[in-house]
């Protein structure tokens, strides 16, 4: 097996109204953000199960980031309250587990923060990629 | 607030034929004009102090004489203001208030000929006499 | 197993010129399921979805994966075109590799790299994905504009003359609103009541027009098409349909002395008003906080004198409950308050005033008769300064203002301006400015001729101080253009404050779920392509509630408003989204978490019979979802501890297989 720089892995997941629209914005505006991030797409930030942070864990993520819209602002007006409530009670369980608190977020980044989400993410995989390569958690079974 | 001099004010619009109001002070006269280093007050402020009827000092500035009437700000202004000759105005305005008649009507027979074009004539007379 | 083709778009060299669209392509053609690979220069054009039908065609497949730009942009587009196919729309997934990675990724390795992740984490996801079909509601034929200013009415008399059924709900006595306080209207100067009172009659006469007055939304429930709405009436203790308007009982309560809101509290009014002559509904209304009447019982003067006998001090709140297609926000905007401002001795002088209370006192309906006179001791003013930019342009941490420009002070100021010195042509007239901003038609030309014709002095800088002193304020200013300081003896000083959204605007947009940006104006679904709607469906946005407007561009909006709704009430069905909420009856142990999470009351429970192994019976609690009113937004689906609980098109399946697909 050859050696190679292993450059980070970070899932993040992106509302629909708010946060997915920004990282458009971003794309728009050509901001710059690692391509170690990618985006996968839920209606809500509350649509976004423990389970799919423990899956990305387990199978190799070394970050995992939430994003949603600002407080106050959710398009199905209470979502992101139930996201900040799950993810800081999971995220105090993953530090718990060994799994660092820099390596998880919960960010609100609005349709209009391009520049947000950009330097959000800038820097968290610069964070993430500080603490090297996550092996919590990970199942081996899924290493081929 | 400095004295008003509403009367010169007056004066200065009815000789010059200039209409300080339509100003909008984009400061395009003063942006053009080529001596503006030399001057004290500059053309845009010649304009605005004429509104607000602060003349004397302008009558008491050199600036007066810096101006090289090149008309470059009338020109370019894009309110059609013609700062310069408000400038000449003022100058006119100084002449006039030193009281002395450079130029009597007994003068004119003398300057007469066939070069000078007898309009300079009746301006000069209308300058430089009380 | 799902046959799917990919199709990688180059968007021209948008993604081609950062990505290997070739190497995309064929690479995915060997990911699990994928049958036909294929990409093209532009896939949203009329050949590009050619190409896509002819693959369908061709290769029979069942699921189509576009690997272009944001699915916000042409996932409609590419849906159309698989049903267009003969494939059930929801079939179709996007792989983001424009916005998400050509745009953002300039190493063409690493873009390419991330493209195929990308395309693969799509493809495992339409390996999962099943078709949907989305379920159709009916439309209520009824509209709702909560606000009755001259957005409101527009909107109103609009959508009536379409036909359909308009209710306005208005919390003051009266429609009419700002503009109803207005004297003249910028650049015409064509009288504000002139104007506006003709088409408050047409919206009280119009058959499909209802008014509630003194009213206000309390309740709003359901969706799109199909609004419930509870409207509180607040008690006037006057009887509507006996009413007829004569105001003998307004001028005989005995009850005097009260701030009169209608004129900025600058006259009285009785404890029984009506607000203005051209008020409509023009009916009295009962102030309760001053009636002796309703606060001890010995009055009863308005009653006596009333011939038609309207008074009914037993009158209570009445709730009435309407349903509605479409809801329109018309809510408008107030003046800030000046607490903030104290250098301008608001606060300590009475002719210090805000530009709407120098509109009262220039109107001929206001409490001086339309001649202008100093409040304090009703002399007439010689000089009068006008401060614009008060509380507009502040920066955020300075804590003062607003940092939006309110945008209609240049022009109100140079209106009052220009009529102080057309009618008082001895008044010295004063402007400090920071910026004039004239952007609109013959607005310049307006401001120009403030300064030209009628001898206005514009001057660049702001008022630092004002100072009461004797019968005279003391203005201390700057004047920037000839870098000086400035103190003039006024009379008056008018202060133009910042407009911002009215106060009843925030918990409408909690009531609404129609989101708002951080100065409290309601947000459009896009800032420049659906300037007149909510995000929310349903919702649309009138007038200054969206954001500072003059007269012109308010009617404007509120007439674009209207032909939103009118389109929306057209419709005999809406066509819903099918990825909603579903639960599985098998699993559910009708714990009820899922239903406290749901912010639309979605899903109920009921007992349901289900046959055991041994075939026996039993009776279990389980939830079902209400599609119709089900939004998507997948709360309920986490909050179910069974699993019994999943979101159609983002199931749990389809999200693990993402995550699994990018983690590869």
């Amino acid at each position: 097996m050859q050696i190679k720089v292993r450059k980070p892995l970070i899932v993040a997941f992106c509302c629909n109204w708010c946060s997915y629209a920004g990282a458009d914005l971003a794309g728009s505006n050509r901001l710059n953000y690692p391509a170690d991030v990618k985006i996968i797409r839920v209606p809500c930030s509350c649509r976004v199960n423990p389970t799919f942070v423990l899956r990305a864990f387990q199978r190799g993520a070394d970050g995992v980031i939430i994003c949603g819209c600002h407080p106050g602002d959710c398009h199905y007006t209470s979502g992101n309250y139930y996201t900040r409530r799950r993810m800081t009670l999971l995220f105090s369980m993953l530090d718990y587990l060994g799994i660092e608190r820099e390596r998880t977020r919960v960010e609100w980044v609005s349709a209009a923060e391009g520049a947000k989400f950009a330097a959000t993410m800038n820097e968290f995989a610069e964070q993430v990629a500080a603490l090297g390569e996550n092996r919590r958690l990970e199942d081996l079974r899924c290493k081929k | 607030m400095e004295v008003k001099n509403e009367r010169l004010k007056e004066q200065l619009i009815r000789i010059s034929g200039v209409n300080p109001r339509k100003c909008m002070k984009c400061g395009k006269c003063s942006a053009s004009c080529p001596s503006y280093d030399e001057m004290e007050y500059h053309p845009h402020q010649f304009v605005s102090m004429v509104e607000s009827g602060n003349i004397d000092p302008l009558m008491n500035s050199e600036s007066l004489y810096k101006c090289l009437t090149c008309f470059a700000c009338v020109d370019r202004c894009p309110r059609n203001v013609e700062p310069a000759k408000l400038v000449e105005a003022v100058r006119l305005m100084v002449i006039r208030q030193q009281g002395r008649n450079r130029l009597t009507p007994d003068d004119i027979p003398a300057l007469i000929d066939d070069e000078l074009p007898q309009q300079a004539i009746v301006s000069a007379l209308r300058k430089y006499t009380r | 197993m799902q046959r799917i083709g990919v199709f990688v778009c180059w968007c021209g060299s948008n993604i081609a010129a950062t990505i290997d669209v070739q190497r995309v392509s064929d690479t995915l053609a060997h990911e699990p399921g994928v049958v036909f690979s294929a990409n093209y220069q532009y896939m949203c054009s009329q050949a590009g979805q050619d190409l896509i039908k002819d693959a369908v065609r061709d290769h029979a497949l069942t699921g189509i994966v576009i690997c272009s730009c944001s699915p916000r942009m042409h996932e409609a587009t590419f849906r159309k075109t698989a049903a267009a196919a003969g494939i059930n729309s929801y079939m179709v997934e996007i792989a983001n590799i424009r916005e998400q990675c050509s745009w953002v990724h300039k190493d063409k390795m690493v873009g390419t790299e991330k493209a195929i992740t990308l395309g693969r984490a799509a493809i495992a996801k339409v390996n999962l994905n099943a078709p949907l079909i989305p379920g159709e509601t009916p439309v209520t034929k009824r509209a709702l504009v909560i606000g009755g200013g001259i957005a409101g009415i527009q909107t109103a008399l609009d959508i009536a003359d379409a036909g359909f059924e308009v209710d306005i709900v208005e919390k003051k006595p009266t429609i009419g609103g700002k503009m109803a306080q207005l004297d003249k209207t910028f650049p015409t100067l064509d009288c504000a009541a002139c104007i506006l009172t003709p088409k408050m009659v047409d919206a009280a006469q119009n058959d499909k027009i209802r008014i509630f007055s003194y009213s206000e939304v309390t309740e709003v429930k359901g969706f799109v098409g199909n609004f419930n709405v509870k409207i509180t009436k607040h008690a006037r203790f006057v009887d509507e349909t006996k009413c007829t308007g004569c105001g003998l009982c307004t001028e005989k309560c005995p009850q005097k002395g009260i701030p009169n809101e209608f004129n900025l509290n600058m006259d009285n009014r009785r404890a029984i008003y009506i607000p203005f002559a051209q008020a409509i509904p023009k009916i009295a209304t009962i102030d309760p906080e001053h009636c002796n009447m309703l606060k001890s019982g010995k009055c009863g003067v308005c009653s006596k004198v009333c011939a038609a006998g309207a008074i009914d001090y037993t009158q209570r709140d009445e709730v009435i409950e309407e349903s509605y297609g479409a809801i329109v926000a018309a809510t408008g905007f107030n003046p800030i308050s000046m607490d903030k401002f104290d250098e301008f001795a608001y606060s300590t002088s009475k002719d210090v005033v805000t530009s709407l209370e120098f509109e009262r006192l220039m109107n001929a309906a206001g409490p001086t008769g339309g001649t202008l006179l100093r409040p304090s001791d009703g002399k007439h003013p010689h000089t009068i300064v006008f401060v614009q930019c008060v509380g507009s342009r502040c920066s955020a941490d300075a804590e003062k203002g607003k940092e939006y420009c309110s945008k209609i002070c240049c022009m109100y100021t140079a209106k009052h301006a220009m009529l102080t010195r057309e009618k008082y042509p001895d008044t010295e007239v004063y402007v400090f400015y920071i910026d004039v901003r004239t952007p609109g038609k013959n607005f310049d030309e307006f401001y120009r001729r403030a300064v030209e014709e009628y001898g206005v002095h514009y001057i660049k800088g702001m008022v630092g101080k004002v100072m009461p002193q004797g019968d005279k304020l003391i203005v201390q200013a700057s004047d920037l253009l000839d870098d000086r300081q400035l103190r003039i003896a006024a009379d008056m000083v008018v202060l133009a404050a910042a407009m911002e959204p009215d106060k009843s605007a925030r918990s409408l947009a909690t009531m609404l779920t129609a989101s708002m940006d951080t100065n409290d104006f309601f947000t459009e679904a896009h800032p420049k392509l659906r300037p007149v709607e909510s995000p929310t469906a349903g919702i649309f946005l009138s007038g200054t509630c969206q954001g500072p407007k003059d007269i012109p561009e308010t009617v404007a909006q509120a007439s674009a408003a209207a032909s939103k709704v009118i389109g929306l009430l057209c419709k005999e069905r809406l066509v819903g989204n099918p990825c909603v909420a579903n639960s599985n009856e098998n699993m559910c142990t009708g714990c009820s978490l899922c239903e406290r999470v749901c912010p639309y009351g979605a899903i109920t429970y009921s007992d349901k019979e289900f046959k055991m192994p041994d075939r026996s019976l039993r009776i279990r609690r389980v939830a079902s979802v209400n599609e119709a009113v089900c939004q998507g937004c997948g709360a309920c689906t986490v909050a179910c501890p069974s699993g019994a609980m999943d979101l159609k098109g983002f199931s749990v399946q389809q999200i693990m297989a993402e995550v699994d697909a990018i983690c590869k």
